[in-house]
């Protein structure tokens, strides 16, 4: 046996260490799956209530909901369980009264903000062809500053805002203004020095729309009663 | 019999105070800046990393004698993993607002230096009990430094403790300690406090005519 080869006597032998690892590996694993799915109906029901909180929060006359998704293809489908967005389509909730008749449309939005991303939560009347109001659903804006977009009254007045789908796209593009500068009902006059953060919701609910709200209108009537 | 009581409520209190990972050690500085800006948050990281220290501390005491040492980091950091993947089920399934809430930090409890540290320097060399005896005293320790900066920087920040209001609703709130200076000013001033207390105690251990203390 030449010298390359030669074993130290008190080097672990491979097998010993294969053997532990995998034994540890299993033992781990078996600890994984049975977290996993000791908790899955739990998870599950609470991502359920979270989203419908969400929803009844910015259509309060929603006693239920339904997901959908509207293709790229201008279709619509309902979610299937654990189903994620198929490419180009957008997820939306339909909110229905107690008597099964639409209540409004939930979508969700998200932006570039001062910190991160502001992901929205907006409402839309396809009656009024108006956005109603919005809530957030996740924000790391600065405290005090970039988070009073749900606390500031001037802010909130900008609600119902226009937005009425004409052909491919919003009839008016919806955009944030300077403060003190709107003039028409599309647009969202920012807060004075939340400028970035107001500027969020507006491309947050715009993006979203634009996409969104040309390819609900041809299947309103078929959203006005809940399947 | 009665020395073995001593020893495991030495070893319980190593890390509650003599050795307190937030305020002595000085370790695992990235969560007790990030996640204290609030007593609920602080309360629940301190909480799931206890757990995880617990968890895998006894496991890998229990495995210590069939780990060799070429693999004991991977080893170790596999574990440490696996409990840090039930935390996270559990908080989400506990609470997705508190999941939320610490976000990122509940996996990277993985590379919390106190867990690690603690696998290497004490759990590898003792049986389980002790081992996870001085694990949960250092959960509980870094739980309590977590509370200490989260409950001082709500209070400041946003005039709440554990969501309830303090000061009523004419409270102009120190918006800074809740920003991640907070986190800075508010450490800084407990690691001064306690450093006044170390200090204080050895004079007073030399005015009784026993030289220097070394802790």
């Amino acid at each position: 046996m030449s010298d390359a080869t030669q074993i130290l006597p008190d080097m672990t032998p491979a097998t010993a260490m294969i053997r532990t690892l995998g034994l540890i590996a299993a033992i781990c694993g078996l600890i994984i799956v049975a977290a996993y799915q000791g908790t899955y109906s739990a998870v599950q029901e609470n991502k359920r209530i979270a989203v419908e909180r969400a929803v009844f929060k910015v259509v309060p006359a929603a006693k239920s909901i339904v997901e959908y998704f509207a293709l790229a293809d201008g279709e619509l489908r309902k979610v299937g369980a654990g189903e994620m967005v198929p490419v180009g389509a957008v997820k939306f909730y339909a909110g229905y009264d107690e008597a099964g008749k639409l209540a409004g449309i939930a979508a969700e939005g998200a932006a570039k903000g001062y910190s991160d991303f502001v992901r929205i939560l907006f409402s839309w009347d396809p009656v009024k062809n108006q956005v109603t109001g919005f809530s957030v659903v996740a924000s790391r804006e600065t405290p005090g500053i970039g988070d009073k977009i749900t606390v500031d009254k001037d802010f909130l007045a900008n609600f119902p805002l226009e937005a009425k789908p004409d052909g491919k796209a919003l009839a008016h593009e919806i955009r944030t203004v300077k403060h003190g500068s709107k003039t028409n009902p599309w647009e969202i006059d920012a807060i004075a020095g939340a400028t970035i953060t107001s500027r969020a919701v507006g491309k947050a609910i715009n993006d979203t729309a634009q996409m969104l709200l040309p390819r609900l209108a041809p299947h309103l009537e078929e959203l006005k009663e809940k399947p | 019999m009665s020395q073995t009581t001593v020893s495991t409520w030495e070893e319980f209190m190593e890390g509650v105070w003599r050795q307190n990972p937030v305020f002595v050690m000085v370790l695992g500085m990235c969560p007790v800046l990030a996640v204290t800006v609030s007593g609920i948050n602080a309360l629940s990281m301190g909480v799931a990393t206890a757990f995880v220290l617990v968890c895998s501390c006894g496991l890998i005491s229990l495995l210590r004698k069939m780990i060799p040492k070429e693999v004991r980091i991977a080893t170790y950091i596999v574990i440490i993993a696996t409990f840090v993947t039930v935390v996270d089920y559990v908080i989400q399934a506990v609470s997705l607002a508190l999941y939320d809430a610490l976000g990122a930090f509940i996996q990277l409890i993985v590379v919390n230096c106190i867990i690690l540290g603690r696998a290497e320097a004490h759990a590898s060399k003792t049986p389980p009990l002790p081992a996870m005896t001085n694990a949960l005293g250092m959960g509980i320790g870094f739980t309590i430094g977590l509370l200490a900066l989260g409950c001082v920087r709500e209070i400041l920040g946003a005039g709440t403790l554990f969501g309830v209001s303090l000061f009523g609703t004419g409270f102009q709130p120190w918006v800074v300690m809740v920003l991640p200076p907070g986190g800075f000013f508010v450490l800084g001033a407990w690691l001064l406090v306690f450093a006044a207390w170390e200090r204080r105690k050895q004079r007073k251990f030399a005015a009784q005519g026993g030289g220097v203390q070394h802790v």
